[in-house]
């Protein structure tokens, strides 16, 4: 039976076979944090574009897993973002044409 | 002597007297606690990213400042009592702050 992978190289001798060759992009995607590459210490809550990078197109901000943040930075984003958000910088929800 | 920082929005409908008058009287209550005023930076009408008091836009301040910390509830009163403000917040700044603070007015500076 010819697993997944094989298949989408293009090896279909089991059962099901399937049309079109399933590219499965298994390899994830490399993330870093970008802050401690940038050496930057303190996210300021004043530059919003800045801050936009970390929201989705609802406003909210993204999780980690996908910004590739760490803890302690991840932390001082959300709360820059809050303060920015407080201060009508950035929308608490909008439809942001990102 | 902590470091801090204070960004507040003035209703749009106020006249340009009026706003100096208001950023006037803010500043010298702090001068008159004893405060050594670092950076004072006016945005000007900017357009709000969501309506407050069903107002559009709104005049930006920055007060950077340096003072103890005993005069900030009692400016933070005033600020709440004041109807020309619509919204403030006072941040106070660590080490890593106060660099990058210095950083973008020089940055401001060279830039504009």
């Amino acid at each position: 039976m010819a697993t997944i992978e094989e298949q989408s190289k293009g090896k279909n001798d089991g059962e099901i076979r399937y049309l079109t060759p399933l590219d499965i992009e298994t390899k994830s995607k490399v993330r870093f944090d970008r802050f401690k590459r940038a050496g930057i210490k303190y996210i300021d809550y004043k530059n919003a574009d800045f801050l936009m990078e970390f929201v989705n197109e609802q406003g909210k901000i993204l999780p980690r897993r996908l910004t590739g943040t760490s803890l302690k930075n991840q932390r001082k984003v959300s709360q820059a973002i809050k303060r920015s958000r407080h201060l009508a910088l950035m929308p608490y929800v909008g439809d942001l044409l990102k | 002597m902590n470091h801090y920082e204070t960004v507040f929005i003035l209703n749009p409908v106020l006249s340009e007297d009026q706003i100096k008058e208001t950023v006037k009287k803010y500043e010298d209550f702090l001068v008159s606690k004893g405060a050594k005023m670092v950076n004072k930076e006016d945005w000007g009408l900017k357009k709000l990213a969501y309506p407050i008091q069903h107002k559009k836009s709104g005049f930006y301040h920055l007060f950077e400042y340096t003072v103890d910390g005993a005069t900030i509830e009692p400016l933070e009163v005033m600020f709440r009592r004041d109807e020309r403000m619509m919204r403030y917040l006072t941040v106070k700044l660590d080490k890593h702050a106060i660099d990058w603070a210095k950083e973008r007015v020089k940055r401001i500076k060279t830039g504009a």
